[in-house]
């Protein structure tokens, strides 16, 4: 369990980096936090003969959020993301999403950005930038080119990232007004991989009916599916949308697999039970969202939505999951496993 | 008196070494060593046609390859097959590196040396190995219809067939009971295999002193005097220019004490060859495709019993797969045949097993050693038969249990020593009772009636076994006290982490009558200590223990004698306190241990000032009598030596609550509650560790833990990801009780322990599932996505 040799560079700027990257084409890759990376080639499952190591631009640790959203650099962890209580504001399902990914220690090193492009289908991250519509920046010397989640990931463990790129930042759509967010998966164990994993948004029209609602389902096909399941839980105030109906279609939608921990037929069952567990919870949450817009006096600007939206979840969340939780698991029980908290190695993945 | 340590809850005396970072494992050692690497077969059977080893000549770094044509005689034979037995009639071992011929994937190959792990590693990869692919035996199953063979001399692929019978009290086999008895049941039960799986895997450090013609190995093993044995002869060096120790060691659970490993005699003949340190250390994958494995086991089970649920007649035959090979004999399926029966008084008991070859890793025990898998079939048996008549589960294990009047109680069966199988001591319906009381059985099903009305689904399960520990043939521990008043112990078995440093100066300190600071303890070191047999079987107390307590007390018969003569009182008026001689109410005449020590070796250098002080107590040996007299030996130690006539049997009951997902069909532990009965403690602490570390295990291997191969004998889960060991969030609080029912055959009335926790959770588990279900559960482990089918095909309408 010892790595072939490989090569190591440590650049210092992003246009070092750049050329680095440009210079070993497809035979680098960029080392981030490792949490991947780092045992495929320990295993000589993976033989880069370049690693660019990338933790010493620490321009690309930032999280920055603004009023259409979250963007996140290259060297954030999935901690700093987790933590940050501007990103929850601007957009809930990322806290709900990474404190689903692994484990604290896993997270205190693995980055959101190598999650996304080690592009593993089960992994939290991918199906919440798919679901959002979020988009991933990739910079290669001279130049940069933004590439839509939809486009994004294409296969497991592949994803858009040429030779020669560094993805540098993804960005993560702020949420809706009138909206809610929540993300439900099983694990076999605490931080494992997820048998199955929904992550969720509803959105309400005035009227508080349900205007929108999709969801995005992890270890259920190739890459993240997104299902837009508005028309089946159809136009109906959010306390009576029919949940079930969703969960169908969800079920009908996604291709999951057998593996050594649950069968193809489990997991389609297992995918539409989250996914009514994950629509209603998002559906309150809008309805909570929407309250709290409403008891801002009037006025909604973006601050506005964004303080009101950041207290109601902050306490709602809280309550529902410690409700929803007390019956049957411990805080905390419904986890994921290691997110991909690669390095950038899914190009060649 | 101040100085009772035995049965005190004293904290582990290693912890803050082995928690601050402060072990040496044996990784940690022979940074200078040159390191070794194998190549390993990728294939489960297969010819080996040539091995080409031009492409890593080219390492820089390479120091040496060696193969199967390489090896001294000695070595290039059969490892040994270490406890024989008539019925293993086809015992088969595989050499330290493959002939012609691998038979399971990580069977070694070629080994490599080189100047770090890394360069090992990538010669290895150079290395090409032509292999002519052979059909693999996968499963006891497919292995019993003998269409392939593992060993082409073994038919069959039967490597042993055992019967043992005991009839009723009125002379009737078990078939002609279960014939006339009023109900009858008939089933099949699964367990999966599962293994060790210590954190720190095997490892080997060798160095070669070629002036002095001598051999050190470090082994990460739970038996440094057997592989100092296995050295000696399979390299052919003197016994005494050979030590092996055991350094701290990360867990053993069974696997370590196989021996020799390849690699634990290779990489000292490396040393040897290349007149360098050599050391290698296992890595998981390694771990999980070369070393061993248990469990595995299906049960075909016929019982008949009466209206009150008594067991009339039970025959019950085993399909046992124990792999490519059989080094360590046919302990594990014979352990399931005779701790089958458990606390119950049976009618008649037949038990037949097959031991199987495939090509998959060998198995040899792992905590519990086959007691898992018998519980899990008398247990399952019992919940069977109360379902059966409609009674309470726990109604029907009383009305089969040993009374506390029936010991010693003879199962009529061999046990796993060779000796019969006689439980000494034991309270099994109190035992039940405190079970049901800290369970709260009796009210659970209101509970569960209420949690029902919430759409929720709970259920009980209960679980019980008696389990044989302590086997010898013996262990010895050696004591001195030496003249600045410490004392120290050794002896031969190992330690991986059980509390042997607090649990024998424990034993020592009240022995002895002296703090337990001035007690230090050294296991599993060849040096201090050559005779041993070794740290398994929870024998390690009931065994060590009791032979350091009869070393103390020769070395304390010793001390009084001459601490009499010093202070010229009767030996029999003495007692020692606080580690001081003196005479019983006579204050001021007194004597410290460490004088004694100095008087007790008449040559009288003045080194330190203990022995300075000594002289005023040094009489004038008589001129007419030699300074040592016949009989006698200098200083004041002792060695002793403990060899119990058969095994001492300690018992448990556990039960557990659990609740089950309808929806996910996700299975949560809510309570789990172990009673436990090992005799005296010596530690109730470290006995309550043992029982949380075995519950643990055993969660694992009831809800978590197997080896998953496909049919072409490819491990698909060889690596922690995939191998689900329970983690600390995964692992129910534990709660205990003890019963101390001391045992008549040794000195100190203590059973061991060190298995306990994990033998009876799988059938805890599985009762509690069914409870919670209503379906039979007749495999373990069982996973969501399982229990997800069975409601299926149970016609569950939520399941679809």
């Amino acid at each position: 369990m010892k790595p072939p040799p490989f090569g190591y560079h440590a650049p210092r700027t992003l246009g070092e980096a750049l050329d680095v990257l440009a210079g070993t084409g497809e035979h680098g890759k960029v080392l981030a936090g490792g949490q991947s990376l780092i045992p495929l080639m320990n295993m000589r499952l993976a033989a880069p003969a370049h690693l660019v190591d990338i933790n010493r631009l620490g321009g690309l640790a930032a999280v920055e959020t603004g009023p259409d959203g979250v963007r996140v650099g290259a060297l954030a962890r999935h901690a700093q993301v987790e933590r940050s209580a501007g990103a929850a504001a601007v957009q809930p399902l990322l806290r709900q999403a990474l404190r689903l990914v692994a484990h604290p220690v896993i997270r205190n090193r693995g980055t959101a950005v190598g999650s996304l492009v080690h592009a593993d289908p089960a992994a939290e991250l991918p199906a919440v930038l798919a679901l959002l519509g979020g988009s991933v920046r990739l910079a290669r010397r001279g130049g940069t080119r933004d590439v839509a989640a939809g486009e994004f990931f294409t296969g497991p463990l592949e994803s858009a990232l040429r030779p020669g790129e560094l993805a540098v930042s993804a960005f993560f759509p702020a949420l809706p007004a009138r909206s809610g967010t929540a993300f439900r998966e099983v694990s076999r164990r605490h931080g494992d991989y997820a048998l199955a994993g929904v992550a969720a948004l509803v959105r309400l029209d005035g009227d508080l009916r349900v205007a929108e609602a999709r969801a995005a389902c992890v270890s259920a096909g190739p890459v993240p599916v997104v299902v837009d399941v508005t028309a089946a839980c159809g136009a109906a105030p959010a306390g009576a949308a029919d949940w079930e109906a969703a969960a169908r279609a969800v079920r009908e939608r996604i291709e999951p697999e057998d593996d050594i921990h649950a069968t193809a037929h489990y997991r389609r069952h297992l995918t539409g039970v989250l996914a009514a567990q994950a629509l209603r919870e998002a559906a309150r949450a809008a309805v909570e969202d929407a309250a709290g817009n409403a008891g801002n006096a009037g006025n909604a600007g973006n601050a506005g939505n964004t303080a009101g939206r950041a207290m109601g979840h902050g306490a709602g969340d809280a309550a529902e999951n410690t409700a929803g939780r007390a019956m049957g698991r411990g805080a905390g029980d419904v986890v994921g496993r290691d997110g991909g908290t690669a390095g950038q190695e899914g190009a060649h993945g | 008196m101040t100085t009772r340590l035995f049965g005190e809850a004293v904290q582990r005396r290693e912890d803050p070494r082995l928690l601050t970072g402060q072990g040496r494992y044996l990784d940690d050692l022979g940074a200078g060593a040159l390191a070794a690497a194998f190549v390993r077969s990728p294939h489960a059977h297969a010819a080996v046609r040539d091995v080409d080893v031009s492409d890593a000549l080219d390492v820089d770094g390479l120091v040496a390859i060696y193969t199967w044509e390489d090896l001294p005689e000695r070595l290039a034979q059969p490892l040994p097959l270490l406890i024989p037995h008539p019925a293993l009639t086809h015992g088969r071992t595989a050499r330290p590196l493959a002939r012609d011929r691998v038979r399971h994937v990580g069977e070694p190959v070629v080994m490599v040396v080189a100047r770090d792990r890394y360069l090992a590693e990538d010669a290895c990869a150079l290395i090409r190995v032509d292999y002519e692919p052979l059909p693999a035996v996968v499963g006891a199953e497919e292995a019993v219809r003998g269409e392939r063979l593992v060993h082409d001399d073994v038919p069959g692929n039967v490597g042993a067939h055992l019967v043992q019978s005991v009839p009723s009290a009125g002379g009737r086999g078990a078939a002609e009971e279960i014939a006339a008895a009023p109900h009858r049941l008939e089933f099949r039960l699964d367990i999966e295999r599962s293994a060790s799986m210590p954190l720190e895997g095997r490892g080997v450090y060798a160095r070669w002193d070629a002036d002095d013609a001598s051999l050190r190995v470090y082994s990460s093993t739970q038996t440094s005097t057997s592989v100092r044995m296995a050295l000696a002869a399979k390299l052919g060096l003197p016994l005494p220019k050979v030590e092996v120790i055991a350094p701290d060691v990360g867990g053993g659970f069974g696997v370590k004490i196989m021996h020799p490993w390849p690699e634990e005699v290779l990489v000292p003949w490396a040393a040897m060859l290349l007149g360098h340190e050599v050391k290698w250390t296992e890595d998981r994958r390694e771990h999980f495709t070369a070393s061993a494995h248990e469990r595995a086991q299906v049960h075909s089970v016929r019982v008949g019993f009466d209206d009150d649920g008594r067991v009339l007649g039970l025959d019950v035959t085993i399909l046992h797969d124990h792999g490519a090979y059989t080094p360590y004999g046919i302990i594990v399926p014979i352990i399931t045949s005779t701790q089958l029966p458990g606390p119950y008084r049976l009618g008649a008991y037949r038990v037949e097993f097959s031991s199987v070859y495939t090509n998959t890793v060998q198995v040899t025990p792992y905590r519990g050693a086959g007691r898992p898998q018998a519980v899990f079939c008398m247990e399952r048996t019992m919940d069977r038969i109360a379902a059966h008549l409609g009674l309470d589960r726990t109604a029907v294990r009383a009305a089969n249990l040993i009374q506390p009047d029936e010991f010693p109680y003879d199962q009529g069966l061999t046990f796993q020593d060779g000796r019969p199988l006689i439980y000494d001591s034991g309270d099994y319906p109190e035992s039940l009772r405190l079970l049901k009381e800290l369970i709260g059985w009796d009210s659970f099903a209101a509970e569960q009636e209420r949690a029902a009305a919430g759409g929720r689904r709970l259920g009980i399960g209960i679980g019980c076994y008696v389990e044989g520990t302590g086997v010898g043939p013996y262990e010895g521990g050696h004591v001195q006290i030496t003249s600045d008043g410490r004392v120290h112990v050794s002896t031969g078995l190992t330690s991986q982490g059980q509390g042997h440093e607090t649990a024998f100066a424990q034993i020592a300190a009240t022995e002895l009558g002296v703090p337990l600071e001035r007690v230090s303890v050294v296991t599993g070191d060849t040096r201090r200590f050559g005779y041993a047999v070794g740290t398994f079987a929870s024998r390690a107390a009931v065994m060590s223990g009791n032979a350091i307590a009869l070393a103390c007390r020769k070395v304390r018969e010793k001390a009084l004698r001459i601490a009499a003569d010093a202070l010229e009182a009767d030996p029999g008026d003495l007692e020692i306190t606080d580690g001081l001689v003196h005479v019983a109410g006579v204050p001021g005449a007194s004597v410290p241990l460490a004088t004694v020590a100095v008087l007790a070796n008449p040559l009288r250098y003045a080194f330190d000032d203990e022995a300075a002080r000594a002289t005023q107590f040094a009489g004038a040996s008589p001129p007419d009598r030699p300074p040592v007299a016949e009989g006698e030996e200098p200083g004041l130690e002792g060695r002793g030596y403990y060899s119990p006539i058969r095994s001492t049997f300690a018992s448990g009951m556990h039960a557990a609550i659990v609740e089950t997902d309808p929806l996910t069909a996700e299975i949560r532990i809510l309570r789990y509650a172990v009673v436990h009965d090992c005799g005296n403690l010596v530690n109730p602490m470290i006995v309550e560790g043992q029982i949380h570390g075995g519950v643990a295990q055993g969660v694992g291997g009831a809800l978590y833990e197997r080896m998953v191969y496909d049919e072409h004998g490819q491990l698909l889960n060889a690596s922690f990801m995939d191998f689900l060991m329970p983690y600390a969030t995964e692992v129910p609080h534990v709660e205990t009780a003890h019963l101390q029912t001391p045992s008549p055959l040794n000195p100190l009335g203590i059973k061991g322990a060190g298995e306990a926790g994990v033998i009876p959770v799988s059938a805890v588990i599985a009762s509690a599932v069914e409870d919670a279900e209503g379906i039979p559960i007749t495999k373990m482990p069982i996973s969501p996505s399982e229990l997800f089918d069975l409601r299926r095909a149970a016609g569950d309408p939520r399941a679809s």
